[in-house]
Order: structure tokens, then sequence, then C-alpha cells
């Protein structure tokens, strides 16, 4: 699968200030995408557009020549947020947050990490990495053809870090599933992602 | 592990004591009713003591009697109005925080209307309006009593919109209704109960108020308020227990219903489940 932009243009209203222009981008499923750039140079903002969070002021997105919006309710991009504590509802427990995926596989959970005892837990019982786990689990669902990873391991040690990146790399070769990844470091971007896009202003 | 007598469970014994005393008011009302008209002459103005232990009045009524009769009638009066203002609140806080702009500054408008109306004077507006007794005084109770209620339920809504978990479960194909039930439910009906039974007491303090000013319920139905202001006439002849009792009582119930409602949320909020 492809996913396309072309011409991106954006602002966000009440700054006035433009974020992205004429950006155009081309990732196949079989690349790990890597983008890189200063903070403030819209790299979050990106993957809100290609996850379909926001709607660009101009251009468009388009997953093998069609738009997200003709694949139905769920989103076949999926995005992983930088804080996992914002992106799962403090007042439902863990088994919860999981079923939420699209018919996520139990073998995906072990291969995560993810113990069964912290399926009982609510989120404020998790540390941060417990949680960035889950939500990659969540994303990860049946119907997921591109997953954009927007800084997801940047809090968590190094081992963590390693641990769930080489997860991701054979989950996403095994499954053809493209990967954007967006982070301040130019050496994690160098050991995962086949190809590296700077963004500039 | 050792302490299992934590706190969490000095709440449940809280709540539980609570309840269980309003419950018995509440039912101890319904069978004092005879009682607390029957008059007896023989056995007026009698002090508190180990037969009547709140004494009687100058008509040879028991002032325990009374008093449970009343403190039931204006349970159920908090009830009634709490519960009609608390759904209004919440129809409207939800209808203002997801039906778009118009329907927003409609609804914030008279939220700041009435909240603009000190709620005496409105209540005593109402209740007059309607005829003084039971219907005028739920009615002024539960219209001068869900603003506070309906910004926060509101709010809490407008709130959640923008949270990056309800954007996620939009992304991940949930309907609505899912959304609904599922991310919203969890977080506005601890807020609404307690919202709910932080209003009883308001409504009952109201409730004797207004009665005691003489535009709520009638002299027959042995209210709170009516007790009150009856025994006002008899305080300065040293009849001290007239008053004395029920306003004790009435002040009980109160807090009864606030610890209720304290403990409620404490309980339900998950962020307590290891205190």
């Amino acid at each position: 699968m492809k996913l396309e932009v072309r011409d991106l243009s954006f602002w966000y209203e009440e700054k006035g200030r433009q974020i992205l222009s004429q950006f155009s981008l081309s990732a196949d499923s079989s690349e790990r995408v890597g983008i890189i750039a200063p903070s403030g140079f819209g790299k979050t903002t990106l993957c809100k557009i290609l996850s379909g969070y926001e709607m660009p002021q101009s251009g468009e997105v388009l997953l093998d020549g069609k738009t997200l919006k003709e694949y139905g309710t769920y989103c076949p991009v999926q995005m992983i947020w930088q804080h996992p504590e914002q992106a799962v509802n403090p007042r439902l427990r863990m088994k919860n947050v999981i079923e939420e995926g699209d018919r996520t596989d139990s073998e995906l959970i072990e291969k995560l990490g993810i113990e069964p005892d912290w399926m009982n837990r609510f989120p404020t019982e998790l540390s941060g990495g417990e949680l960035q786990r889950f939500c990659i689990a969540r994303a990860l669902g049946q119907r997921t053809r591109f997953l954009l990873a927007d800084e997801i391991t940047t809090m968590l040690d190094l081992i963590t870090q390693s641990q769930i990146w080489h997860f991701l790399i054979e989950e996403t070769e095994r499954r053809d599933i493209g990967m954007l990844v967006v982070s301040h470091n130019p050496e994690l971007i160098g050991k995962v992602c086949t190809r590296i896009v700077e963004l500039n202003k | 592990m050792n302490n299992r007598w934590n706190r969490r469970k000095t709440l449940v014994l809280w709540l539980v004591i609570a309840v269980v005393f309003l419950a018995a008011v509440c039912i101890g009302g319904l069978f004092c009713e005879d009682a607390a008209r029957a008059t007896d002459f023989s056995r007026k103005n009698i002090a508190p003591c180990l037969k009547y232990p709140f004494g009687t009045d100058w008509l040879g009524r028991d002032m325990f009697a009374r008093t449970v009769r009343g403190l039931s009638i204006s349970i159920i009066i908090g009830v009634c109005a709490a519960t009609f203002s608390a759904v209004m609140a919440f129809i409207l806080g939800v209808v203002s925080a997801t039906m778009g702009k118009t329907a927003d500054t409609i609804v914030t408008w008279i939220i700041d209307l009435v909240m603009g109306i000190p709620h005496m004077l409105l209540l005593i507006l109402i209740c007059v309006a309607c005829g003084r007794g039971l219907k005028g005084v739920i009615l002024g109770v539960a219209l001068t009593h869900w603003t506070s209620l309906a910004r926060l339920i509101r709010g809490e809504v407008l709130q959640l919109k923008e949270q990056i978990y309800i954007k996620t479960a939009r992304k991940l194909g949930k309907s609505n209704l899912y959304i609904a039930m599922k991310h919203m439910a969890p977080h506005l009906l601890p807020q609404f109960i307690v919202g709910l039974v932080l209003l009883f007491p308001h409504a009952i303090l109201h409730e004797s108020g207004i009665t005691f000013l003489g535009f709520g319920l009638s002299n027959e139905q042995p209210a709170i308020g009516i007790i009150l202001s009856e025994a006002m006439k008899y305080l300065i002849t040293g009849k001290w227990w007239l008053a004395l009792f029920p306003g004790i009582m009435l002040v009980i119930t109160v807090v009864c219903f606030y610890t209720t409602g304290e403990n409620l949320r404490r309980l339900l909020d998950p962020a307590s489940a290891h205190e």
C-alpha cells in the first residue's frame, strides 16, 4: 500500500502561522520513513493530518489512491501519541483499552511484554512505558495498514526503547504495515528507518 | 497490607450510616402521620422526658413524632426537587455542549439569567405563582438550583470532547453512542450523582426557609419549617425544646446528605482507589 500526501498546506487558525506549505510525501508500506525536524516544524501536525485528526487547508491524503474517509469508520492509518497517559481514558481499565483496538491479537499483546496482571489496572497504576505498549497494541488492529509513531519512545529508557522498536520492526514487516517515524533523535531514526525525510519551512 | 481498615472502608461506613439514618427518618415519617397531628391537652407543654424525648407542644402534640414527620416531608421534597433539578441540568448541559454554538449561547444565557436573580426572591415568586403548597415548593427549588450543575456538566462534556482518547476512539471506528456510554459516562456519572446528592441539603434548607417565611407549605402539614416558625412564638416563654430538637435534627439530616455526597464522590474516583 502507498500513503501519499500532495501539496499539503496547514495553519492553525488562532495562531495564524503557517505550519506546512506545499508539502508532499509518498511512503510505501514496505518502507519505514523517518521524519526529522526541529521543534515547531509541524511533525506532530503532519501525523495528525495523515491519520485524519486534522483537516488540511489545502492538499489531500491518499491511501492507495483513496481518501481516508472512503475506508469507513475505522481509520487504516493509526497514530501513536507521544504522551500515552493522554491517549487512554483514566476511568477505563486496561483490558477495556485493549478491546478498543480492532481484534488485537493475544500473541501480539504477549510479544509487547504486557503482563496479564496489568489488564485489571487503571492507567494511573501503570508507568509511561507500560501504557505506551497498550497504545501500540491498540493501534495495531487487524485493519491497520499504516502506523505513525510520533516520538513514541522519547520518555523511555534505552532497554525499553530497543524492545519496542525491535517488536515494531518485526511486526510491521511481517504484516506489511508501513511506518512513519517521527523523532528528535537522528541516531534512532538512522537505526530504525529505511529512508529519512527532513521537514523544512 | 496489614492494615485492612483503610480510609475507603471508613468512607463506606459513614455512607451507610448516613443512608440508614435518612431511610429511617423517611420510613418513620410514614408511621408518624397520625401521631404528629394528635392533640391531647392532658399532656401539653411537657419538657423532654423519657416518654416524650423531644417534649410536647402547647396543643399536647408529641414533638418527636412531629419532627420525624416534618423531616420525612422535607426529605421527600428534597429528593423530588433535587432529582428534577439534576435531570434538567444534565439535559441542558449536554445540549449546550454538543448541539452547536446557537444552542450553547441560548443555554448559557438562561443560566446567567437564573443565576443573576437572587435564589430566595425567585423561589418566593415561583411558590406564590404556583399557589402555596408541595407543588410550588418542589418546582421553585428545582427551577432555581439546576444552574451550577448544568454549568459543570457543560464544561465537563466540552473538555471531554477534546481529549485525545476520545478522538482516538473515533479513529478506531467507534460510534457516538459507544463513546458516550463507554468514555463519557464514567466521567459524567459521578459528577451527576454527586451533584444530585449535594442538591438535597440545599433543597431541604430552602424548603424550610421558604416555609418558615410563610410562602411555602400550609400550616396543616408539619413540615420542619412550619414547626420552627411556630416554635418561635413560644421560645420566649421558655419552651426551648420546641425549636432546639427539630433544629438539630434538620442540621443532622443536611449533614447526612452532605456526607453521602462527599463520600460517594471519593469512592467513585479511581485515583482514590488505594487510599
